[in-house]
C-alpha cells in the first residue's frame, strides 16, 4: 500500500509523522523521501548510504553549424527556454522541461539532446528502516521529474510511506496522484485549518481517500475539529502539544525513539491506514 | 524602491506571520503574498478586494475522441506521462490526456498525424489587488493542483511593482513560498534582500543552508531572523555563527510565544497585540529598516 503523508502549510509534522509511521511499521515499510527541495528524513533516520543514483534529464544541445536561425525551435517552445533574437538561439536551462519538441521540429536537425544531472536518489538504511531519498540540486526548478524518477525506485517492502513536500502545486500532486491513502497533517491554527481545506479539496479532485492528523494541540474543540466533523473526515489521530516533542525534533530525534509512548498512538494510526486504504 | 522577499527553506517557521507585523511597520509598503499555493496573509490583513483577474498560463492538451483513431503516437512522444489509454467497448481503445500531469509542452498536438488533439488555453487561478490596513496587497489563489506557481508568482510581483512606481511607494514586501523550487526561484530573482526565517531545530538549519546556496547563486543579499529561538539557544548560536561567516546579516531574534497563535485567531499580527515577542519584532524591524536604507 502506498501511504501519502502531506499538508497544505508547511511545519505541521509531515517528516515527524512519516518517521513514526516508517518505525511503526518497521521492516514492513520503506519510506520515500519526496520533499526533494528540502529533504529532512536522513536527519532523523540517520542511516547508512546503500546506493546512489544520479537523475538526468535530457535537454536541448544547438549545433551551430547546422543551424540556420529559422526561429522555429523558440517559435515552439511553450515554457520560453529558447531565444532567438541575436540569431542562434540560446537555450535557458533553467526554464526547460524537456519535452522534445524543439529538436524535432527543428528541419535541419541541428538540435540534439543531451542528459544532464537534475538531483540524486540515495538508498539508506539504519537497523531499523530502509529509505529512499530524492535531493533536486539548488538552483533547479525540476521538482516533478526527480519526484517521478524517484518513485520509481523498486521496493518490496508492503507499504511505502511518501513524505511530501508542502504546498499543494505540482510537486505534491506529483508525490500524491498514485497513493492508496494520503494522511493530511494539520495544525489547530487559522493558517493551519485554510491550508488544509486547499488540501484536501486537491485531494478529493483526485479522488483518493484520506484521513487526518491535526498535530500540537490540546484542546478538542478547536475550529479544525468542528471541520472533520461537518465534513465528515475521518481524524486518524491527534498529536499534544508538549514541548518535549519541540525539543527532542529540534535536536534530530524521532519521536518514537525520544519518547516512546507515542508508540501507541502510532500503532492505532498505522491500523486505521491500512483498514481504509485502496486496495490493489 | 527596494524589495524584500521573507523565505524560509524549511515550512511553518513564521514567515507570514512575521511578514504581517513587517508590513504594518513599514510606512505603507506595497505587500505581496508570493505562497501562492497555501497563501495565507490575508487571514491576518484581511483585504478588501478591489480587483480580481483570472489567471491564464499555458495550455492543456485535450484528445478530440471523433478524431482518434488511437494510433498511440502521442503516448511515446509525451515525456510526462500524460496520456492514458482508455479501454471502451468492443476491445476498442481510445486515448484521454490527464490534465494534472499534462505540463502543456504541445508535442502531442504538433506531431499527431490525425490532427486530433486541441491545444486550450488554461486557467491556473486568480489575482487580486486589494486594499488592507498596511497598505496596498497584490495575492493570488492557484487552482486545484495548479501548473505554473512560478508564473504566478512572477505575475503577482509584476504587478506589484508597477503598483509601487505608479504610486510611489518605495518598498515592496513579499511573503513567499516555502522550499527551494519553481516559484522561489521566481520570487526571489532581481530583488533587493531576502529575509530567511528559520528556527534552531536540525531541519530548520538544514534547510537554512540549501536555500543560502540559492540565494547566493543568485547573487541576493541575505539577512536572518532566528524564530522560536529560545527553543534551543544552543543551535540558535550555531546557525547565527555559521550565517555570518557566509557574509548573511543577523537582523535578529524573536522568542517563542504561545500568543503568535492566539494573535491569528483574532486576525491580528503580532505587533498588534501586547504579546512579549512583539519587542523582538520591532528591534528587528529597526535592524532591517537600516539596512535596506
Amino acid at each position: 500500500m502506498i501511504i501519502a503523508v502531506a499538508s497544505g502549510k508547511g511545519g505541521t509534522g509531515k517528516t515527524m509523522i512519516s518517521v513514526a509511521l516508517a518505525q511503526t511499521m518497521g521492516k514492513k515499510a520503506c519510506l520515500f523521501d519526496c520533499d526533494v527541495e528540502e529533504p529532512n528524513a536522513h536527519i532523523f533516520l540517520k542511516g547508512k548510504l546503500i546506493s546512489e543514483k544520479i537523475v538526468t534529464l535530457p535537454f536541448p544541445v544547438v549545433d551551430e553549424a547546422r543551424c540556420d536561425n529559422c526561429g522555429k525551435c523558440a517559435d515552439f517552445c511553450s515554457f520560453n527556454a529558447i531565444s532567438c533574437t541575436g540569431g542562434k538561439p540560446v537555450i535557458y536551462a533553467e526554464m526547460c522541461h524537456s519535452c522534445g519538441g524543439c529538436f524535432r521540429v527543428c528541419p535541419n536537425k541541428a538540435i540534439s539532446e543531451e542528459e544532464r544531472r537534475i538531483g540524486t536518489i540515495q538508498e539508506k538504511q539504519n537497523e531499523e528502516i530502509t529509505y529512499v531519498q530524492g535531493t533536486l540540486d539548488v538552483g533547479l526548478p525540476l521538482a516533478p521529474p526527480l519526484i517521478d524518477a524517484l518513485k520509481k525506485t523498486p521496493r518490496k517492502e508492503k507499504h511505502i510511506i511518501l513524505d511530501s513536500p508542502p504546498g499543494t502545486s505540482c510537486p505534491f500532486i506529483a508525490t500524491i496522484k498514485d497513493a492508496d491513502y494520503v494522511v493530511l497533517a494539520t495544525e489547530a491554527t487559522p493558517f493551519g485549518l485554510h491550508d488544509l481545506k486547499l488540501a484536501i479539496a486537491a485531494v478529493k479532485e483526485l479522488k483518493l481517500p484520506f484521513g487526518i492528523i491535526i498535530n500540537r494541540t490540546n484542546a478538542q474543540n478547536t475550529p479544525t475539529h468542528a471541520y472533520c466533523q461537518k465534513e465528515k473526515c475521518t481524524l486518524l489521530g491527534e498529536i499534544p502539544n508538549d514541548r518535549r516533542i519541540a525539543e527532542s525534533y529540534a535536536h534530530g530525534q524521532t519521536l518514537i525513539d525520544a519518547l516512546p509512548e507515542y508508540q501507541g498512538l502510532f500503532s492505532e494510526i498505522a491500523q486505521k491506514i491500512v483498514k481504509n486504504g485502496k486496495r490493489r | 524602491m527596494k524589495e524584500i522577499v521573507v523565505l524560509s527553506g524549511k515550512g511553518g517557521t513564521g514567515k507570514t506571520s512575521l511578514t504581517a507585523s513587517l508590513a504594518l511597520l513599514a510606512a505603507n509598503p506595497v505587500i505581496v503574498d508570493g505562497d501562492v499555493d497555501a497563501a495565507d496573509l490575508h487571514l491576518i490583513l484581511e483585504p478588501e478586494i478591489e480587483q480580481q483577474h483570472d489567471f491564464f498560463n499555458g495550455v492543456e492538451a485535450t484528445i478530440r475522441e471523433k478524431d482518434c483513431p488511437a494510433c498511440g503516437a502521442c503516448i511515446n512522444l509525451c515525456r510526462f506521462n500524460a496520456i492514458k489509454e482508455k479501454k471502451k467497448l468492443f476491445h476498442k481503445k481510445t486515448y484521454v490526456i490527464d490534465p494534472l500531469s499534462c505540463e502543456g509542452c504541445g508535442v502531442c498536438a504538433r506531431f499527431c498525424p490525425y490532427d486530433a488533439i486541441d491545444l486550450k488555453p488554461r486557467l491556473c487561478g486568480q489575482w487580486m489587488i486589494s486594499k488592507t490596513r498596511a497598505g496596498p496587497m497584490v495575492h493570488a489563489h492557484l487552482g486545484v493542483g495548479g501548473e505554473n506557481s512560478g508564473q504566478l508568482v512572477t505575475l503577482v510581483r509584476q504587478k506589484a511593482k508597477e503598483m509601487a512606481q505608479e504610486k510611489g511607494h518605495d518598498l515592496i514586501l513579499l511573503d513567499g513560498p516555502p522550499g527551494i523550487g519553481c516559484p522561489v526561484i521566481a520570487s526571489l530573482s532581481g530583488a533587493d534582500l531576502a529575509l530567511i526565517v528559520t528556527e534552531p531545530t536540525m531541519s530548520g538549519a538544514h534547510d537554512l543552508s540549501r536555500l543560502l546556496k540559492l540565494t547566493q547563486h543568485f547573487g541576493i543579499q541575505t539577512a536572518l531572523c532566528v524564530n522560536k529561538w529560545d527553543i534551543c539557544p544552543e543551535m540558535t548560536t550555531q546557525i547565527e555563527k555559521e550565517a555570518t561567516a557566509q557574509d548573511v546579516l543577523l537582523v535578529g531574534r524573536v522568542r517563542y510565544d504561545e500568543a503568535v497563535t492566539h494573535a491569528q485567531t483574532q486576525a491580528k499580527a503580532i505587533i498588534e497585540t501586547d504579546a512579549a515577542s512583539a519587542e523582538d519584532v520591532h528591534n528587528l524591524w529597526k535592524k532591517l529598516k537600516e539596512k535596506i536604507s
